[in-house]
């Protein structure tokens, strides 16, 4: 069980790139979801043939990320995990679509176009999603929920769930560590046993969840949740926000590689 | 601070599959005082603190903590004057960080966040942990945890502590630690364990209960050293005054 164990680590190293304290860490959380929000829309709006006009849009994921110095290697990997989905809903295309496009002087089926399209929108946006969680926390971000006047039970589920998927991931991981170790001639666990360990898992889990609300209605909980007052927006906050919200809208209404294409031409010519 | 007496009046309490966990348990906790609650498991001792707590309510008798008697009712009362501390301390860091974990009791009691900072920063003062305010709890060892769990009840300035099994799977310098930290309390504090020893060290008194009453409350030197009285409860004596393994001899030995 070893993989449970590694997905756990790699959920913790998210909180720990969160915790440093450069330029796009410091920005107010409220912004960045906002901004993170009103990237996946633009990016999702482009029509699937469209993919050169998708190009500019990897400057955000880019700029933000050598700006908030975090580590290559972890995010690429996340951004790969989820791409062997993409290229299962994506595959088929050049199937359906077979009618041709000339392209750059070469002949393709659309299909191939939709296909990099779908490739190149799901890590565009994962990307913005990964960033936006290494950059500002789960708690900072419940905090930019809460501004948002999401309801408070939501988001106090999501904090818990956060913060107790660790506990459960150990209980689980002991619980196949003690069924590995009684039947050790088998790979992964035998059909018969599934229900009865879900179900383990499952009364497990019910337990823990009575003992935590008993720990909190011990200190007065009431279902209100206080989380303290919110950060400050700054005016350096506004700027980012009114800075890269005016670059989406310009690479929306805009084809900018065309106009820099047909720029470059007209000088060279 | 002379109202912080507990009684607790011929309880009983039966859990929905018919389990009689608690049969006419009357006990008297007076006002400062350190008592250690010891059996053997399954007697009855859990269940004692979740009634104690309103947890649970008895289905029989009566639970007066200062002088109010425990309904539902009083129950956001009596929760700002008694504090559980929980055997694990998952339970009960539940935030992010253990700042947000201290800060929790305060905000319910819907204080000024400057007073909830204040009474954060001096709880984490008071157990010696300033500098974990901003960690996260499930990046925290054992007795830090526990610790902090600690601080997380003792920011609601309760008058009455009631820690379930505090020293519990802690390393024994851990333990130590804790077991220090609790000696300096001036808290009535209300203690349940299998530790005989640390029973032994911070509680003055101590009530074994067996089948969900009282079998022996007396001063814990006196009834931690009746050997016969502990065997029948399930219990013995605490390690410190069993025979040296080397020697054979006790070190409570004349």
């Amino acid at each position: 069980m070893s993989n449970l164990t590694n997905s756990l680590y790699n959920l913790r190293q998210m909180d720990d790139l969160a915790d440093q304290d450069t330029l796009i860490h410091r920005i107010h959380p409220l912004v960045k979801l906002l901004l993170t929000l009103f990237y996946l829309i633009v990016v999702v709006s482009f029509d699937r043939y469209e993919i050169i006009r998708l190009i500019p849009l990897c400057f955000y994921p880019l700029i933000v990320f050598s700006l908030a110095e975090l580590p290559l290697a972890p995010l690429a990997k996340k951004i790969l995990i989820v791409q062997p989905f993409i290229i299962g809903a994506g595959v088929l295309n050049p199937l359906f679509d077979s009618q041709t496009v000339v392209f750059a002087g070469l002949t393709f089926s659309r299909g191939w176009l939709t296909f990099i399209s779908i490739f190149i929108k799901s890590s565009l946006t994962v990307a913005a999603t990964l960033l936006l969680i290494a950059t500002t926390g789960m708690h900072r971000l419940a905090a930019a929920l809460r501004l948002l006047r999401i309801p408070r039970l939501f988001v106090l589920q999501l904090l818990l769930t956060y913060r107790y998927i660790s506990v459960l991931g150990e209980e689980a991981n002991r619980l196949f560590r003690a069924y590995s170790l009684r039947a050790p001639r088998q790979k992964g666990v035998h059909h018969r046993a599934w229900g009865s360990l879900a179900g383990q898992l499952l009364l497990r889990t019910l337990d823990r969840a009575q003992r935590v609300y008993q720990a909190m209605a011990l200190r007065g909980f009431t279902g209100e949740y206080f989380s303290g007052a919110p950060p400050r927006l700054r005016l350096a906050d506004l700027l980012y926000l009114i800075l890269w919200a005016a670059f989406f809208l310009l690479v929306r209404f805009v084809d900018i590689p065309s106009l820099l294409g047909s720029l470059l031409i007209g000088a060279s010519a | 601070m002379s109202h912080h007496k507990v009684e607790i009046q011929d309880v009983h309490y039966r859990y929905p599959d018919g389990y009689p966990a608690v049969n006419g348990l009357s006990l008297h906790i007076r006002h400062g005082e350190s008592v250690g609650i010891i059996g053997a498991n399954g007697a009855g001792k859990s269940t004692l603190l979740l009634l104690l707590m309103g947890l649970i309510f008895p289905s029989q008798g009566k639970i007066v903590i200062g002088d109010i008697p425990l309904s539902k009712k009083t129950l956001p009362l009596i929760r700002q004057r008694m504090s559980m501390v929980f055997q694990d301390p998952d339970d009960q860091l539940f935030m992010t960080t253990v700042f947000d974990d201290v800060a929790f009791g305060p905000r319910n009691l819907k204080l000024e966040e400057a007073e909830v900072t204040a009474r954060v920063t001096q709880a984490l003062a008071r157990v010696g942990i300033p500098h974990l305010r901003d960690r996260a709890p499930y990046k925290l060892s054992g007795g830090e945890k526990r610790t902090a769990a600690i601080a997380s009840v003792l920011s609601m300035d309760p008058d009455i502590l009631v820690l379930d099994e505090p020293t519990a799977s802690l390393d024994p310098q851990s333990r130590r630690r804790i077991m220090d930290l609790l000696k300096g309390f001036q808290h009535t504090k209300i203690i349940t364990s299998h530790d005989l020893d640390m029973v032994l060290a911070l509680c003055e008194r101590a009530v074994v209960v067996k089948d969900g009453k009282i079998a022996a409350d007396a001063p814990s030197l006196e009834l931690l050293t009746q050997a016969e009285l502990l065997e029948s409860c399930g219990l013995e004596l605490p390690l410190s005054l069993q025979g040296c393994p080397r020697c054979g001899l006790s070190s409570s030995a004349e």
